[in-house]
């Protein structure tokens, strides 16, 4: 192995540090004896037992998971259609209006999204809660959907959806046994996308959050308003590791496909030698 | 003995299995099919041949469903099928990229279209199988595209258009993705298939070497026209057109001035300071009216002394010799300045040793060689 240069040390530590050194220090304190989350006390997981007894925060998890699996399953299959439509639709009236218009809330400002979309919920009568929240986180990150699934889309070949019409598909069997399963990978990071925007959604959450249903940045966000619990270190330690357990299956299974694909093809090459 | 040619566009009573009536497509201001009117018939193997851009795939696209007809009409066993979309047709295609499913085996792949037919299983079972036997893949059928080499690809493209049995197919530039000699394999085993299934086919290329070899008919195609429909050797040897004698093989255009001698036989006066040119055609050209004589450089003889007995000889000098092995082509250049073709077949090993560069030559041809054509 080569030895890294003094210049790429540093850099490399400099970046870790910067990423990982806040989250390292919540993890370690998430074990700390003592109710004051600054002052190390001994190593204990009282916090994680006490956390597990607390029933507005396993509510407010729960509300937070509802909404996120709703609404990123909602926003996965608008975004899909919208998608479709932009790039395949052709050119129709006012189509260049919509694809403008379907990235503008990638940067709208999420404090008008949440307002206007609190307006909108009082203007028709809509009592906030677990549904109010999905609508919205629904449409916030339908754009999101559409952008990767419209990128995956664009490299999409139209002769294999011309194939399928040929031998005797009607358009929607088109679409549902041969488009979809090819572009599914981009459909679900699309969905998984949505699903990691919405849970940690704190904004326009408490824009459409009702008394009925508060989800967990808006439960953890007015926590700290009163002070640190060692608790939230707890529950931040358990998302952490919810979150990176889940990275690393993703990026093993992409990894392993990749390998197992280009063994195919070697295999498919020397057979033709 | 009688054998029977198979020549249906000559016989009358023969109903086309397509018939395009002055078909005209538009894409916007662009014409891309232009009042065309075409007949081909059943068990044909139909080629369209052409430059990009002149049409051939917009007509196999309009067959296919995958593009309506602006104006005219296009028929399928006598019915007007313009707006039939393309899965409710009894038309299949084999795709350029063969599009085949990546996300299904090739067993799958060619059992697509007969279960959107909803099929019993026993006797898609059955088809597939037939299938897979006439391409030769019985041992793939559980891999998936990616898992085959290319030429096995073009075949599993080929058993998934032809598994619903369809009146006609259509195949665009089927061999495009295959290497030369892949290729020419390729070309025998698609003529094979289409016998064994009497299957009328369609193939659009641009190789005119592919459209003689595999076609009954070939149609060659410009700017949205058909300048000219023969089978491959009328093609080749009457051409109707500059433009075709062009683009079919090599050959060699003298521009000249026609001047009737006796029937049939005109003198071209070609230019200042030569003879003229003896030429023999059946077309009635007008005294003094401008003709084009093509030649092919394999009907013209090339010798050291002058011929005995020619209707043309004309002398010159040797400007480039073309070894393609098998065959080799003289560029002979007149005094004049124009360059003639010449080609001969390499038969002895040491063949026209005695010509080289710089020599001078006679190139002699009979009356009958070219063609003599009005444009």
């Amino acid at each position: 192995m080569k030895r890294m240069s003094w210049f790429n040390v540093t850099s490399l530590t400099l970046g870790f540090a910067f990423l990982y050194l806040p989250m390292i220090i919540l993890v370690i304190y998430s074990f700390n004896a003592s109710k004051l989350v600054t002052v190390w006390a001994g190593f204990s997981t009282r916090w994680y037992g006490e956390l597990v007894q607390n029933d507005a925060f396993l509510d407010a998890a729960w509300v937070t998971i509802k909404v996120a699996v709703m609404s990123s399953t909602l926003a996965t299959v608008l975004g899909t259609m919208a998608a479709y439509v932009l790039v395949r639709g052709g050119r129709f009236l006012g189509r260049t209006l919509f694809s403008g218009m379907i990235y503008a809330p990638l940067v709208m400002p999420e404090v008008i999204t949440g307002l206007s979309l609190l307006l909108l919920f009082i203007g028709i009568g809509l009592d906030r809660g677990v549904l109010t929240i999905v609508l919205a986180h629904t449409t916030f990150s339908m754009c999101y959907v559409s952008v990767v699934v419209s990128s995956r889309l664009v490299t999409f070949d139209r002769s294999l959806e011309e194939a399928a019409l040929d031998l005797g598909c009607s358009g929607w069997d088109a679409f549902r046994l041969v488009t979809l399963p090819i572009i599914a990978p981009a459909v679900i990071s699309g969905w998984l996308l949505a699903f990691t925007l919405s849970l940690d959604d704190l904004v326009i959450a408490s824009f459409t959050s009702g008394p009925s249903a508060t989800t967990l940045p808006i439960k953890i966000f007015s926590a700290v308003r009163l002070g640190v619990s060692p608790e939230i270190n707890a529950l931040s330690t358990i998302m952490i590791a919810i979150v990176t357990v889940g990275v690393i299956t993703a990026s093993l299974v992409t990894k392993r496909n990749a390998v197992r694909a280009e063994a195919d093809t070697r295999a498919a090459e020397r057979a033709q030698a | 003995m009688t054998q029977t040619v198979f020549a249906p566009w000559d016989d009358p009573n023969q109903k086309p299995l397509i018939r395009f009536q002055n078909v005209t497509k538009r894409f916007g201001e662009f014409v891309a099919i232009d009042n065309l009117t075409l007949d081909i018939f059943e068990k044909e193997f139909f080629a369209l041949l052409g430059p990009s851009g002149c049409g051939k795939t917009t007509m196999m696209r309009m067959l296919a469903g995958f593009e309506t007809v602006s104006d005219g009409r296009i028929e399928l066993s006598g019915k007007d099928i313009g707006h039939v979309p393309p899965n409710k047709r009894a038309v299949n295609m084999m795709f350029q990229s063969y599009a085949l499913f990546p996300h299904l085996s090739v067993w799958d792949n060619i059992a697509f279209g007969l279960r959107r037919d909803r099929k019993s299983k026993s006797e898609i079972d059955a088809r597939v199988d037939e299938m897979l036997k006439l391409t030769r893949l019985e041992k793939f059928g559980r891999r998936k595209p990616h898992q085959i080499s290319g030429g096995q690809r073009q075949r599993v493209a080929l058993a998934r258009s032809l598994a619903k049995a369809p009146k006609l197919l259509l195949l665009d530039e089927p061999l495009g993705a295959l290497d030369k000699k892949l290729r020419q394999d390729t070309q025998f085993e698609l003529m094979d298939i289409q016998e064994s299934t009497g299957t009328t086919f369609v193939i659009v290329t641009h190789d005119q070497e592919e459209a003689m070899t595999v076609a009954s008919r070939v149609a060659v195609m410009d700017e949205g026209r058909i300048i000219q429909v023969a089978t491959p050797a009328n093609i080749y040897e009457y051409p109707n057109s500059v433009y075709v004698a062009d683009f079919i093989g090599d050959v060699n255009i003298i521009d000249a001035t026609a001047t009737p001698t006796g029937e049939n036989t005109y003198a071209l006066n070609w230019i200042d300071g030569q003879p003229p040119i003896t030429a023999e055609t059946k077309t009635t050209f007008s005294a003094g009216q401008q003709a084009h004589l093509a030649i092919r450089p394999e009907k013209i003889r090339i010798s050291t002394e002058r011929p005995d007995e020619a209707a043309n000889a004309l002398q010159g000098k040797v400007l480039d010799i073309a070894y393609l092995g098998n065959l080799s082509t003289y560029h002979v250049q007149l005094p004049g300045g124009q360059v003639i073709k010449a080609q001969t077949a390499n038969t002895r090993r040491i063949a026209r040793r005695d010509i080289t560069w710089e020599d001078p030559v006679w190139i002699s041809w009979s009356a009958t060689a070219g063609v003599l054509l009005e444009h």
